[in-house]
């Protein structure tokens, strides 16, 4: 497969994600702003301002947004997408998609649990329903999870009766329950309120401490600092700047980068 | 006949009518419960079809729903027996089969069933449509298949939202049942007039019938209240 590479055309949308576990970082030489690569066990800490494209950027890796150019591997596999009539692209290969999803974890600004389920419901209903496993094997490893996020005694509530922190680690209970080969955040702290932020916060840090494969589009410049192992800064749908992160907070280069980092610290 | 009631011409065996008129009791609510059975079903998917739908799908759903809601159904229900059984049974004929004789119960089914899919359509695209799009992502997101993510997201997200309109198809399908008596279907409204004509009690007869559907109501509300609070299980009450 030949190296990612995407050009950004007016005002489309271009997306180039390369997860490759295992594999060097591996960038073109001239095509850094358009791609990026996480390795296994790599945390890329996605920043930038409001409308840069940093969901956009994250919902290509699983396609819930369709790239309008490039391409999007994961372990090795490139999606297969292809010409629609207006240029776009499009699924190519639906089974393909929803094989990869399946091992792609997402946790949403605003939770996205099923309210009619459980805390438990919630966290076994992927890997029975969609992976196949067994439900008593299921319910197990939930009843784990749930602990390790600090949710064992709320097992059977329904999720609209917690508060937004509860929630959000429901929702990453959810996502550990299929094992993801990377886990993909968008803003998971920005809906809720101050006091909550921590609890969730904690949460990811321990995940980080076990070197899960983690994208992760934040507005908490402290935490991406300290956790992250690779930091992208968008600016109007394009990586303006990526590198580690002493790199991005400590010495950042383009101008853009500069006036962010000191607008919200 | 000096005295309205004589509550003897409603026993059970004859000279009582008790047992006819229980018997189309039943088959009005096999017509109704079978009816809404099938416009549920057409409900589902004439919403997916509206939402998900290609152009010529969607064109074909609102012309199906527009002419649902727009003509009286008596109407309705006369045209698609007759129309329906006539073309049922020269198709038949025509692939050598001879004539069929779909029997009234089916019959029944078949057009309470397409009247209350065209209304229920509506009802379930409207709960679709309020379910907050995120959920239904979310489902996607993990790699769930299309109809995985109906049957264990999109429906049972939209239930609560379509209880209130789908509690009153019901209603307006055991009422409904009772226009079959013009295709000569012997439902409770149709078994009721035999009875009161024969015997001449009309208001006991008429009256007894409206007994009967009330009944019939207060256990459906009962059971539709206990549904909904079921579906509404894991909502915030809005009060
Ligand atoms: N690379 C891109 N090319 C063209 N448009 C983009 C690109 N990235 C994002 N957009 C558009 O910009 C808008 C905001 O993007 P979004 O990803 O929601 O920003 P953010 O999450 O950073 O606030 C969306 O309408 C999206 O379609
Ligand atoms: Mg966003």
């Amino acid at each position: 497969m030949g190296a990612p590479r995407d050009e950004r055309t007016n005002g489309k949308r271009t997306c180039n994600r390369d997860t490759r576990p295992a594999q060097a970082i591996r960038l073109p030489r001239g095509s850094e702003r358009y791609s990026l690569t996480a390795n296994q066990g790599d945390i890329v800490a996605i920043i930038g301002g409001s409308g840069s494209g940093k969901s956009t950027l994250l919902r290509c890796i699983n396609l819930l947004e369709r790239p309008t150019s490039g391409e999007v591997a994961i372990q090795g596999e490139t999606y297969r997408l292809r010409s629609a009539r207006h240029g776009d692209l499009e699924i190519a290969d639906r089974r393909q998609v929803q094989r990869i999803r399946a091992h792609l974890g997402m946790v949403f600004q605003n939770f996205n649990l099923w309210p009619h389920r459980t805390v438990l419901e919630n966290v076994i209903e992927v890997p029975i329903h969609v992976l196949g496993m067994k439900r008593d094997e299921a319910i197990h490893r939930a009843e784990g999870l749930l602990d390790r996020v600090g949710l064992g005694s709320k097992k059977d509530m329904y999720p609209s009766f917690m508060s937004g922190g509860q929630q959000q680690r429901t929702a990453i209970a959810r996502v550990l329950a299929v094992d993801p080969l990377a886990i993909l955040f968008d803003e998971p702290t920005s809906a809720l309120d101050p006091e909550l932020v921590g609890e969730v916060l904690a949460v990811i840090r321990d995940l980080a401490a076990e070197h899960r494969t983690m994208l992760l589009v934040t507005h908490e410049m402290a935490f991406a600092r300290d956790v992250a192992s690779h930091v992208v800064f968008l600016r109007e749908g394009i990586i303006e700047e990526q590198g580690p992160p002493e790199q991005i907070f400590g010495d950042p280069r383009s101008p853009h980068l500069k006036q962010f980092i000191s607008s919200v610290a | 006949m000096t005295t309205v009631f004589d509550f003897s011409l409603l026993a059970y065996s004859p000279p009582g009518w008790g047992k006819v008129l229980l018997v189309g009791f039943l088959r009005s609510i096999e017509l109704a419960a079978g009816g809404y059975l099938l416009g549920i079903l057409i409900g589902i998917a004439g919403a997916s079809g509206k939402l998900y739908g290609n152009k010529v799908v969607r064109d074909l759903l609102e012309i199906y729903t527009m002419v649902i809601r727009a003509v009286p159904e008596l109407v309705l229900m006369l045209l698609f027996y007759y129309v329906g059984t006539d073309l049922l049974s020269r198709a038949s004929s025509a692939m050598g089969f001879g004539g069929v004789n779909i029997d009234g119960l089916t019959a029944g089914i078949l057009v309470i069933g397409l009247v209350q899919g065209g209304y229920a359509t509506e009802v379930f695209r409207g709960a679709i449509l309020a379910i907050p799009r995120g959920q239904i992502e979310a489902a996607h997101a993990f790699g769930m298949p299309p109809g995985k993510v109906l049957r264990r997201v999109t429906l049972p997200a939209m239930t609560p939202h379509a209880l209130p309109g789908m509690a009153n198809l019901w209603m307006i399908a055991t009422k409904d049942t009772a226009l079959l008596a013009v295709i000569d279907f012997s439902e409770l409204t149709l078994v009721t007039r035999q009875a009161a004509g024969a015997t001449q009690y009309y208001i006991m007869f008429f009256l007894a019938a409206g007994v009967l559907y009330l009944a019939l109501t207060l256990v459906s509300n009962f059971a539709l209240r206990r549904f909904e609070r079921h579906a509404r299980r894991g909502l915030v009450p809005a009060r």
